[in-house]
C-alpha cells in the first residue's frame, strides 16, 4: 500500500501521464497482453482444437470483402482456422516467449555482469571476452544452427513438443551479453562511489554488496533494455518461425502465421500474411516507444518539459 | 596495553611509473577512550592511514610493512571473515560526505538494519528498535517516522547524524571519522562535532578524528598527529601543538589560520605545494619549503625526538628550543 503511494506521488508517474505517446503505447500494449491472455475466453474458435476446424472452410477473405463470411471477421487461413482466434493465441505466445527469454537473459547477464563489474581483473577479462564471442555471432545464426541440429538429431516430433522451451533457451541464452556489458559498465561507476566503501567498512559480505547495495543502483538501465530485449525476442522468435524453425504449425506464434500465410500471398490470399504481420509490427513498436520513453524519463541529464 | 597499536605502518601504490609510498613509517597509538586528531595537507597520507588502519586500501595500494594491533591482534594478518568481525562492529567509520556514504535507492532502516544483522544475531524487529533508538541518541526528531525515509528527504547535516548512528549500532570501541564535518555548512559542522564528542565521551568511544582543520582538532581531541608527505611529522598533546609547535611545518600550518593575522593583512601561508608522493624529495621531505633548512636537512631524514607522545622528526628542534 506504501509503495503505491508513493508511486501515484512519483515524478514518473506524473511524466508518464504527461506524454501522449507513452499513454498511447501502453494503452495499445496492455490491450494485446489482456486480449491474448484471455484468447481462451474471448476468441471465437480455439485454433488448437481439431473438431472446431473445417478444411472446407479454408482460405476465406474478411468478412467485409465479396466472398467473406460473417463467421470469420478477418478470414481463414490454408487449414480453415480463423484468423482472429489464431492471431490471439499466437500473439500469447510471442509474447510468452519474448517475456522468458528476457527473464532468461537478465538472469544470466546480470549475474555474470555484476561478478564481472565488482571483482574485475581476470575474471572481468575473461567474462567480457567470452561475450564479445558470443556477440560476434548473430543472435539468428546461433538459433538457426542450434535448432536445426536438435530438429536433426532428436525429429520434429519432439522438437515440436519442445519449440516453446527451445525458443526460449536460445534466445535467452544467445543475448546474455547486452545485459551483461550494460550491467558491467554500471557496476563500475557504482563501485567507486563512496557508499560501497562505507558498506565495506561495516563490514559485510560481498554478495551482499554486490546484490543489496550495488545491483538496485543499476536498475534504471536494467530496465530500459529490457523493455527493448524484449521487443528484440519477439522478432528474434518471428523470424526463426518465419524460417520454419519456430514454432510448429498446429501452435503457431505470429512468425508461424506469416509463414504459413507466405506461400499463398502470391495466389490472392494476403490476409493470412498481412494481419499478423501488422499485429507483429504494432506490437514491436509500442514496446519500442515505451523502451524510447523510458529512456529519456530515466536518465537525469535528459530532463525535456 | 593501547587498544589501537599502529607500528611503522608502510602502504605502498604500485603504479605504472613506479611504487608510490603513500605512508613511511607511521607508528601511533590509541587507549580506550581516547580522542586523537590526525592533521595536515590533501594528500598527505591521513585517509590512506584511516583506511590501512581496517585493512581497506583500496587497490591496487597493499599494506607493505608494519603491524597494525587491535586489542593486541594484528589486522593485517587476519582473514576476510575474521576482518568483518572487527570492521563495522568493533572499529567503525565515518566519512567526509554524507551524501555519498548512504546508499540513495535504501531507506536509511534498511541500511541500518542490515548493518546491525550483520554483526549481531537479532530479530529485524529488534533491531529496528535499537536503530531508532539509535536515531533518537543522535537527536533526529520523530525517528519512528525518518527510519522510514530514504537519503534523498533528509538534509545533510541530518544525513551525517544518520552516518553517526549508523557507527555507533554495534557499539564499536574505535571511531575513525574521515573529515566528518567538510560536506556541511559551517553552523552544521559545529552541532555535528559537538554531537560526535558528547556521544565519544557518553560511550568510552575513542575517536580518531582525520581533518585539515585545526580549530576542530583543538575543540575535540587530546592528542594529535600532524602528517607530511606521508610521515608522522610531529605528535603531541593538542593544546601543546597548538600553543608552541615545535616541527616548522606545525608552526606554518598554525601561522596560516587566519585567526593568526589582522584584518586586511595577507594570510601568512607556507610557500610552496606538498611534493607529490611520486617524488618525495631526498632527506626531510619538509625541506623545500621550510625556512630553517640547512645542508643536512636534504640529505639526513630527520629521527623522531622527544618521548613516544610527544615527538618531533626535525633535525633543528634542539637549536630552536634552545633559542627559546
Amino acid at each position: 500500500m506504501r509503495y503505491w503511494r508513493l508511486f501515484r506521488k512519483s515524478a514518473f508517474l506524473y511524466r508518464f501521464r504527461k506524454d501522449k505517446v507513452a499513454v498511447a503505447s501502453f494503452s495499445v500494449l496492455m490491450l494485446l497482453v489482456v486480449m491474448s491472455f484471455s484468447a481462451p475466453l474471448i476468441a471465437p474458435y480455439d485454433p488448437y482444437d481439431p473438431v472446431q476446424i473445417d478444411i472446407m472452410d479454408s482460405d476465406i477473405p474478411p468478412s467485409w470483402q465479396a466472398e467473406g463470411d460473417t463467421r470469420f471477421a478477418l478470414g481463414t487461413d490454408a487449414q480453415g482456422r480463423d484468423m482472429w482466434s489464431t492471431m490471439l493465441y499466437g500473439t500469447r505466445l510471442s509474447i510468452t516467449i519474448g517475456l522468458f527469454a528476457v527473464l532468461l537473459q537478465s538472469l544470466l547477464g546480470i549475474a555474470l555482469g555484476l561478478v564481472a563489474g565488482y571483482f574485475g581483473g581476470r575474471i572481468d577479462s575473461f567474462l567480457m571476452r567470452l561475450a564479445d564471442i558470443q556477440l560476434s555471432f548473430s543472435t539468428l545464426m546461433v538459433a538457426i544452427v542450434v535448432l536445426a541440429v536438435f530438429q536433426a538429431s532428436f525429429g520434429t516430433e519432439l522438437y515440436n513438443e519442445l519449440a516453446l522451451f527451445m525458443l526460449i533457451l536460445v534466445i535467452g541464452i544467445a543475448e546474455w551479453p547486452q545485459y551483461a556489458r550494460t550491467v558491467r559498465a554500471s557496476v563500475l561507476a557504482e563501485k567507486r562511489k563512496e557508499y560501497v566503501d562505507a558498506v565495506r567498512v561495516i563490514g559485510l559480505n560481498r554478495r551482499r554488496i554486490m546484490f543489496r547495495h550495488i545491483l538496485p543502483n543499476t536498475l534504471s538501465p536494467i530496465l530500459v533494455i529490457s523493455t527493448v530485449q524484449v521487443a528484440n525476442a519477439i522478432m528474434s522468435e518471428a523470424a526463426l518461425s518465419f524460417l520454419g524453425l519456430g514454432m510448429p504449425v498446429n501452435q503457431p506464434s505470429l512468425g508461424s502465421l506469416i509463414n504459413s500465410g507466405f506461400e499463398f500471398i502470391l495466389s490472392g490470399s494476403w490476409w493470412i500474411t498481412t494481419f499478423p504481420a501488422l499485429l507483429l509490427v504494432v506490437l514491436v513498436l509500442v514496446i519500442n516507444l515505451l523502451g524510447d520513453w523510458m529512456r529519456d524519463v530515466l536518465n537525469p541529464k535528459l530532463y525535456k518539459e | 596495553m593501547a587498544l589501537l597499536e599502529v607500528k611503522n605502518l608502510e602502504v605502498k601504490f604500485p603504479l605504472r611509473q613506479g611504487e608510490l609510498t603513500a605512508l613511511r613509517d607511521v607508528s601511533f597509538s590509541l587507549d580506550r577512550g581516547e580522542r586523537l586528531g590526525i592533521v595536515g595537507e590533501s594528500g598527505a597520507g591521513k585517509s590512506v592511514a584511516a583506511f590501512a588502519i581496517l585493512n581497506l586500501v583500496s587497490r591496487p595500494g597493499y599494506i607493505s610493512g608494519g603491524k597494525i594491533l587491535f586489542e593486541g591482534r594484528d589486522l593485517a594478518g587476519l582473514s576476510r571473515s575474521e576482518l568483518r568481525t572487527i570492521r563495522g562492529n568493533r572499529i567503525n567509520m565515518i566519512f567526509q560526505d554524507p551524501m555519498m556514504t548512504l546508499n540513495p535507492v535504501l531507506t536509511i532502516g534498511t541500511q541500518m538494519i542490515e548493518c546491525l544483522r550483520a554483526h549481531r544475531r537479532i530479530t529485524p524487529a529488534a533491531a529496528r528498535q535499537l536503530a531508532i533508538e539509535k536515531l533518537r541518541a543522535v537527536s533526529i526528531p520523530s525517528p519512528e517516522a525518518r527510519i522510514d525515509q530514504y537519503p534523498h528527504e533528509l538534509s545533510g547535516g541530518m544525513r551525517q547524524r544518520v552516518v553517526i548512528a549508523i557507527a555507533l549500532l554495534t557499539d564499536p570501541s574505535v571511531i575513525i571519522a574521515d573529515e566528518p564535518t567538510t560536506a556541511l555548512d559551517v553552523t552544521i559542522q559545529a552541532e555535528i562535532m559537538e554531537l560526535l564528542l558528547e556521544l565519544c565521551e557518553h560511550n568510552n568511544v575513542a575517536l580518531i578524528l582525520i581533518t585539515h582543520d585545526l580549530g576542530v582538532v583543538s575543540q575535540v581531541t587530546q592528542r594529535a598527529i600532524v602528517m607530511y608527505a606521508g610521515r608522522i611529522v610531529e605528535e603531541g598533546a593538542t593544546r601543546r601543538i597548538i600553543d608552541s609547535a615545535r616541527h616548522p611545518y606545525t608552526q606554518g600550518l598554525i601561522n596560516a589560520l587566519p585567526e593568526r593575522t589582522r584584518p586586511g593583512q595577507r594570510l601568512n601561508q607556507i610557500p610552496g605545494v606538498m611534493p607529490s608522493l611520486m617524488d618525495i624529495p631526498q632527506g626531510c621531505a619538509f625541506h623545500p619549503r621550510c625556512q630553517l633548512r640547512i645542508d643536512a636537512c636534504q640529505q639526513q631524514l630527520p629521527a623522531y625526538s622527544g618521548s613516544e607522545h610527544a615527538r618531533v622528526a626535525c633535525l633543528r628542534v634542539d637549536e630552536q628550543e634552545r633559542a627559546q
